[in-house]
């Protein structure tokens, strides 16, 4: 199945896109994450949320389907 | 009197406000802490449309590198406490509501009693660690947290803790590390996206009170200004992450958020030092087992394991150095009693073996 793949804030920048797309088999979001780092290994030091379809989910949550991922980092400026 | 009063005339006439409108309005008080770049368009418009008690917070002073953004301020601010300049420009701009300045930094020793006056709070703040403290001191208080935070060129708002809805923690119940997210003045910000972003939040304010609309409450609102587009992700309410703060709440004055988001820099001292450090009360947070015992420095046995449980014991007014074997539990060790109101607290650079290397010539003394 192929994800979106779109990366928020700093995280475009340390990935240096804003969106791919990800050819991958069904997976948890730990597994998901994991996956990433390894395509872009300056994610490791990051600290972000996922989402799946505009839903935040926590690490355990499975990835069966063709879905949009949403990759977002806190921000603190003011 | 605001009811009939022609300064509100164009939101009265709204039939989904009208004079019952303007007086919820009038008799709300609202808290922003921050008076930056979120904190003027917040602060204007929530002046503008006649909330009757606002309170800001700001430690800090007007530089001349903040008026390109922070559109409360002029010339003749510079160099003048924020919350200060802001309440002068902000009284010109409506003089019938009552402004309250606490010209200091939010601590967790002043932010329930202060919180405690007002029915909402408004983040405008610039780093994490007061974003964390106003987030707990509002599901302590159980105040609504109206939140924007900025990077670049992109916006974050949420309404947290409102009728049982998620809060901050909810979303990111750990800071990033230290260092890793920079801020406006490392990287810039072009002036419009705070201004847009505070806009925001004064409107979800104003919402909140008026009871209009769909409050942004369970969402987080995403706003890429290069882009123009706007993304809103759901968020669900975390109970343990809220059962956490409220079960805290009796220690959260002592509470060292700085430390919490690693800004502390913890304080580490050689062998040589620590034996000249006569008066100091040494804790050997090492295992009974572990050898070798230094027990010239007569410290007190405490193992890392239970710690917690002695913290009652000690005295905070000592300077504590703290050893293990080789210097890393003794750092954990100095993190819990800093986080439990320590102050004056060190460890020893790779512990008992470097001490029993260095050990002075007791036969000496």
């Amino acid at each position: 199945m192929e994800l979106t793949i779109k990366y928020f804030g700093m995280l475009a920048e340390v990935t240096a896109i804003a969106e791919e797309f990800l050819q991958i088999e069904p997976c948890s979001v730990a597994q998901l994450v994991k996956q990433l780092q390894k395509h872009h290994p300056k994610l490791e030091d990051t600290n972000f949320k996922i989402a799946i379809n505009q839903e935040l989910v926590d690490h355990t949550h499975m990835i069966n389907t063709q879905v949009e991922i949403a990759l977002l980092p806190p921000f603190a400026g003011g | 009197m605001s009811s009939f009063n022609p300064r509100y005339h164009r939101q009265i006439i709204l039939p989904e406000i009208g004079t019952t409108g303007q007086k919820k309005l009038d008799t709300s008080k609202v808290l922003v802490i921050g008076a930056g770049g979120l904190g003027s368009p917040i602060l204007q418009y929530l002046t503008a449309a006649g909330i009757g008690t606002i309170g800001i917070v700001d430690f800090d002073t007007v530089d001349i590198s903040n008026l390109h953004r922070q559109i409360l301020y002029g010339q003749n601010s510079l160099g003048i406490n924020k919350a200060i300049a802001a309440k002068e420009r902000l009284t010109d701009l409506n003089p019938e509501i009552t402004i309250n300045v606490y010209p200091k930094k939010l601590t967790p020793k002043n932010a329930i009693s202060i919180f405690s006056e007002y029915d909402i709070v408004v983040d405008g703040t610039d780093n994490f660690s007061t974003r964390y403290l106003i987030n707990d001191a509002c599901i302590i208080t159980n105040k609504p947290l109206v939140y924007g935070a900025i990077y670049k060129y992109e916006g974050q708002v949420a309404v947290f803790n409102y009728q049982n809805g998620p809060t901050y923690r909810c979303l990111f119940p750990e800071p990033p590390k230290a260092g890793t997210v920079p801020s406006c003045a490392e990287i810039g910000v072009l002036g419009v996206l705070p201004g847009i972003i505070g806009s925001m939040q004064a409107n979800e304010v104003l919402k909140i009170i008026l009871q209009l609309g769909n409050v942004l409450s369970g969402k987080l609102l995403m706003y890429d200004s290069l882009t123009s587009q706007f993304s809103s992700f759901t968020i669900k309410r975390v109970e343990s992450e809220i059962t956490k703060i409220l079960a805290s709440a009796k220690n959260f004055e002592t509470t060292n958020y700085n430390l919490f988001c690693g800004i502390t820099q913890i304080k580490e001292i050689n062998a040589e030092k620590a034996f000249r450090s006569k008066k100091a009360m040494f804790i050997d947070v090492r295992e009974p087992n572990e050898l070798p015992k230094i027990e010239c420095l007569n410290p007190k046995y405490i193992p890392l394991g239970t710690l917690k449980e002695e913290l009652p014991s000690l005295n905070k007014e000592r300077n504590i150095i703290v050893f293990c074997q080789s210097g890393i539990r003794s750092k954990k060790a100095v993190e819990i009693l800093l986080e439990s109101g320590f102050k004056k607290v060190s460890h020893i650079k790779e512990g008992a073996i470097s001490l029993y290397e260095n050990m002075p010539d007791l036969t000496g003394l």
